[in-house]
């Protein structure tokens, strides 16, 4: 890199710019598929605000987003937590069973079927 | 023409909506009978302090109304609720809780509407812990701060208020926006940090709704002339403290990380349902209601005003969460309709 | 005897018999083997115990007569009796016919079956004759009526108190046909040779002769043997691979059963003669409140046995279900259901269940502490539990510290339901360092999905009471405290606390106490599940809403002041909506009816368990 940077004083782009028309939401389009409900979440953070292992890093709402966005290489650390304890699914005022999501996914990393 | 005042027309509801509905007819001939359950007039006027957004004062727009229910000599029935009003042939059959039943060429049904019981939503702890209050109980503090919820004296260090109690949640049926509660919240911030200037304010949002002309303005000011503090994140739930102090448990969505902190006041924001006579009168009238509980007009765009049953009009936050001038303008613009339909029945 | 001396006709029915001769014992021993030596060796010393008259005894009870059976619905209880009863007693006493008539007891295995055939006279002449003749013909009646009402049950259910009845594969609709074949085959071939021999049972002979009077009889006797041979073959061949396999495997499964054998973790076979065992008699179909209320008919637990027992499990059935207990506690055949339903979402979930190295919060640790409460991730949503039962515990006098004010973990039971096993394993773990680490003597839990797993699955060194028992306790010891007031009150039995823990009177008792208790249609092992089972995966909320509202409608329906329940879960789920009857925990209802101004000052001696805790002075 250096040397290319040298060589002609800048070097090749690397962004951290999403693009949209790039993205992979495969597994978006599996979660969605069971749970269609998931689609009408606004992002408000009850969830995460009420999960029991909040202090871990455990998120669903940036896990849920990244998914959206097809950053699935981040996911793990963001669900990984998780201990389906349930109180995110009552506390959501879209009726989201994100518990369910959670599972789903779960499932989805380390053991598809 | 003579017969113009023996038509009667019935006003369900005596606030502003009804009181507008009223005015305007009396203004073109027609004499109209309100029915009111509460002892005063105003409905909800009342409880407010500062209106949105310019903290107009309440209670002379409250007065204004009373005034000109009595320059109109309008007939208004305090402290008589309307059980009934079914069809009878051409006309409405309108029963009081006495009995007493009377029959009207047309109906106005201007039934307002209810705040949210906060109890529901038992994880912010209102009635649970002190402290948590609703907004319109912050209002009446702010109109007399003195009686306040005082901690042994001392004026409160932070406050936080929560948005959207009541509304916009399927937990509690509640699917719609409350409209107007995002504007009382930065309002009634203003008034917190107005009445205790060292008092740190917090409003929690999920998104903020400042929909009319002068809302966005005053939310600006908020932040920057008084330092309002806002957070997007929704609160999930509150837990009490050793010491009296409420503890808000929610997540920093644009930061995305879980928040806490310790509040002296959490003002929740409740929403507004539809009056219970709303229901009522829905069902033995057969005037329909939408899935949230509200009066369905005939045809919002052409026909304002109009019900889908012949002779019966709606106005006011019966319809759906209004402002004051809102419901004002309903109540207007029923009336006209009102006077449309029965100089059409001639 | 050679070969050719039998009637070609028998072949049939011998096939089948010989055919059932050689599978059964292969497969009830390749199930076996997977049996572990010390398994082997309880099931030995069981075998020469009373366990095995008392697996007699469920034989005759529950096998043959189906008592269960009766219990859910007389005509279904006679149904199911008079075609398993009824066929065992005309297999049993026509042996004793043929043993009687030859005088040899090793006769043709074929000939208690078609004896009619061989000898349509029976014995006429004696009495013990005739008696032979009254009674088969009585037995061949008592099943024949047995099957007109499984006619009806396939076609028209209610008639037999059943909504619904199972759905059929292939395998199920092949023995089925076979099997509604055998009797009036049966009859048939016994009438034809009643009409032409002129004698026999009071039954056949009369139904024989009016045969007569309009067919060929000559021509339909063979025939109709050969139909009866083959209904009868074509039924046991087609047996182990439908649902008739119960009729076996059900006996062997009591044996199992009562030789101390349990479907565990690891595979000993118990769960293939479970699943096997399974008749789909569709009681459970009846029972589950997903079909009642939420219009679910696909996962119930004879569709979630069926998949297992041909290998072909789907998450889908899997997953949607409440294992609230309603249709384990109902199944004639005492199958663990939920048990084969928690180790199939085990498999399912293989691996993606991996434990974290969650961060505890600190414990504070207070020697003098006696009670250690637990709230638990459900009741910190439903505050006013939290509340009320610190209120109660202080106007108690009860010295208790909560272990998870300020952040919690949690107990590892929603894990463990769906089945994440290891991390189950290592919430339990931590959590149980925080509860020793705290040293009270007590831990006490308001949600009873806690309680199940604080119950079942943890060791802990103190004794765990759920606060519907804990504060019973208190209202016998400290009756001064409270009042008792008029307010009607309906219970709610929480699945995990009734069904799944056996607690129904402490509760019960409490409100009759402190204010008057109002009977439900469905209560204590009867009682429905509020619909806020976490257990449940795939259900839409939708859905569950349905079967909340059915369950709030029952307890709803005498109109009482409140509704109580012991559950911050199924509070929180029947305070969904805006209902007109306030949910109340009974923690806040025995709040409510605490006497002004009392407090417990001296020592207070309250049964925790098999231990008396006596409490330091408040």
């Amino acid at each position: 890199m250096n040397k290319v940077k040298d060589k002609w004083g800048f070097r090749p782009e690397t962004s951290n710019t999403l693009d949209l028309d790039k993205t992979d939401i495969d597994w978006y389009r599996r979660i969605v598929e069971k749970i269609p409900g998931l689609q009408s979440c606004i992002f408000c953070g009850s969830c995460v605000s009420t999960c029991t292992v909040n202090r871990d890093g455990m998120s669903f709402r940036e896990m849920h987003l990244l998914l959206r966005r097809g950053e699935v290489q981040k996911l793990e650390k963001l669900v990984a937590p998780c201990l389906l304890c349930g109180k995110c699914a009552l506390v959501c005022p879209r009726n989201i069973d994100t518990r369910s999501v959670i599972y789903n996914l779960k499932i989805l990393m380390y053991a598809p079927v | 023409m003579s017969a113009e005042k023996d038509r009667k027309v019935a006003v369900v509801g005596a606030g502003v909506a009804g009181i507008a509905a009223a005015i305007t007819l009396k203004q073109s001939g027609v004499e109209a009978d309100v029915f009111e359950k509460e002892e005063t007039v105003g409905g909800h006027l009342k409880n407010w302090h500062a209106l949105f957004p310019g903290r107009e004062n309440a209670s002379v727009v409250l007065r204004g109304v009373e005034e000109s229910i009595l320059s109109h000599n309008l007939k208004v029935q305090t402290g008589t609720m309307v059980t009934s009003v079914t069809r009878n042939e051409d006309n409405y059959r309108l029963t009081t809780e006495t009995g007493l039943s009377t029959d009207y060429k047309a109906v106005v049904l201007s039934t307002g509407f209810s705040l949210f019981n906060a109890a529901r939503k038992e994880e912010y702890g209102y009635g649970i812990y002190p402290y948590v209050i609703t907004s319109p109980e912050l209002e009446k503090l702010l109109e007399d701060p003195g009686k306040g919820l005082l901690i042994g004296g001392e004026p409160p260090k932070k406050v936080a208020f929560v948005h959207c109690v009541g509304s916009r949640d399927a937990k509690v049926g509640n699917h719609y926006c409350s409209k107007v509660c995002c504007i009382t919240g930065v309002k009634q911030a203003i008034s917190v940090k107005e009445l205790y200037p060292d008092c740190e304010v917090m409003n929690f949002y999920m998104d903020l709704r400042m929909f009319g002309l002068g809302y966005e303005e005053l939310y600006q000011e908020a932040q920057e002339k008084f330092g309002i503090n806002f957070i997007r994140g929704r609160v999930s739930e509150a837990a009490p403290t050793f010491d009296g102090a409420i503890q808000v448990k929610a997540e920093d969505t644009l930061l995305g990380r879980p928040l806490k902190v310790k509040v002296d006041w959490l003002i929740l924001l409740v929403g507004m349902e539809p009056d219970k006579m709303t229901a009522q009168l829905a069902d033995s009238l057969g005037v329909e209601t939408g899935s949230s509980g509200f009066f369905e007009g005939e045809n919002k765009f052409l026909k304002p005003g109009c019900s889908k049953v012949e002779g019966v009009f709606i106005a006011g936050a019966c319809t759906g969460p209004s402002s004051i001038p809102d419901a004002v303008n309903q109540g207007r613009a029923a009336a006209v309709s009102v006077l449309e339909y029965l100089s059409g029945k001639e | 005897m050679h070969l050719s001396d039998h009637p070609l006709f028998v072949w049939p029915f011998m096939a089948g018999v010989v055919f059932l001769a050689v599978y059964l014992p292969l497969i009830y021993g390749k199930w076996l083997k997977k049996t572990s030596y010390n398994h082997f060796k309880i099931l030995l010393v069981n075998f020469f115990s009373t366990e095995t008259l008392a697996a007699i005894r469920e034989v005759i009870t529950e096998s043959l007569l189906h008592l269960r059976i009766f219990r859910f619905n007389k005509k279904l209880g006679y149904m199911h009796m008079s075609l398993a009863f009824g066929w065992f007693l005309l297999i049993v006493v026509g042996k004793f016919e043929t043993m009687l008539f030859t005088h040899d007891g090793l006769n043709q295995f074929y000939l208690p079956i078609f004896f009619k055939y061989f000898y349509p006279d029976g014995i006429p002449q004696t009495f013990k004759g005739v008696f032979f003749l009254t009674i088969m013909d009585l037995l061949l009646i008592f099943i024949l009526s047995g099957l007109v009402l499984a006619w009806l049950k396939r076609f028209r259910s209610k008639m037999l108190g059943m909504k619904r009845t199972t759905r059929h594969i292939f395998p199920d609709r092949i023995a089925l046909t076979f099997l509604w074949f055998i009797f009036p085959c049966r009859w048939f071939a016994e009438s034809v040779t009643a009409g032409l021999a002129g004698t026999g049972g009071f039954f056949t002979l009369y139904s024989g002769k009016a045969l007569a009077s309009f067919l060929p009889l000559e021509y339909l006797f063979d025939p109709a043997w050969w139909a009866y041979s083959i209904a009868l073959g074509g039924f046991f061949i087609a047996l182990p691979f439908s649902r008739y396999m119960h009729i076996f495997t059900e006996v062997g499964l009591i044996f199992l059963k009562h030789w101390g054998l349990k479907t565990g973790d690891r595979e000993n076979g118990y769960a293939d003669f479970e699943i096997n065992a399974c008749s789909r008699c569709g009681i459970c179909t009846n029972v589950c409140q997903l079909s009642a209320d939420a219009g679910i008919n696909h996962s119930q637990a004879v569709y979630f046995l069926r998949d297992l027992r041909y290998d072909r499990p789907s998450p889908e059935v899997t997953e949607n279900c409440f294992l609230c207990g309603r249709c384990s506690q109902a199944c004639p055949v005492d199958i663990g259901i939920d048990y084969l339903r928690l180790k199939q979402r085990k498999e399912e979930v293989n691996g993606a269940a991996a434990p974290y190295p969650w961060s505890l919060p600190a414990v504070r640790q207070n020697r003098s502490t006696d009670v250690l409460y637990f709230a638990g991730c459900m009741s910190h949503l439903t505050p006013g539990i939290m509340q009320s039962t610190k209120e109660v515990l202080k106007k108690a006098g009860i010295r208790y510290s909560v272990l998870d004010e300020e952040g919690g973990i949690c107990c590892g039971r929603p894990a463990m339901q769906a089945g994440f096993a290891d991390q189950a394993k290592a919430v339990i773990e931590a959590t149980t360092r925080m509860i020793h680490q705290s040293g009270a003597h007590l831990l006490l839990v308001t949600c009873p999905i806690c309680y199940k797993v604080f119950d079942e699955e943890y060791h802990l060194n103190i004794p765990v009471m759920h606060h519907s028992v804990y504060f019973n306790n208190l209202l016998h010891e400290k009756p001064e405290l409270f009042s008792k007031s008029n307010l009607r009150m309906s219970y709610h039995d929480p699945c995990d606390l009734g069904r799944g823990s056996g607690i129904y009177m402490q509760p019960r008792e409490t409100l009759s106490r402190i204010g008057r208790l109002v009977p439900v249609a469905h209560e204590k092992d009867d009682s429905l599940c509020c619909g806020g089972s976490l257990a449940n995966l795939a259900i839409t909320p939708a859905r569950r809403s349905l079967v909340t509202d059915a369950a709030y409608s029952n307890l709803a329906a005498s109109s009482p002041d409140y509704i109580v329940t012991s559950c911050p879960l199924c509070k929180k789920t029947f305070s969904k909506g805006n209902r007109e009857i306030p949910v109340i925990d009974i923690s806040e209802a025995l709040e409510m009816s605490i006497i002004k101004g009392t407090s417990s000052g001296e020592v207070l001696k309250v049964k925790s368990g098999k231990q008396t805790v006596a409490l330091p002075e408040a």
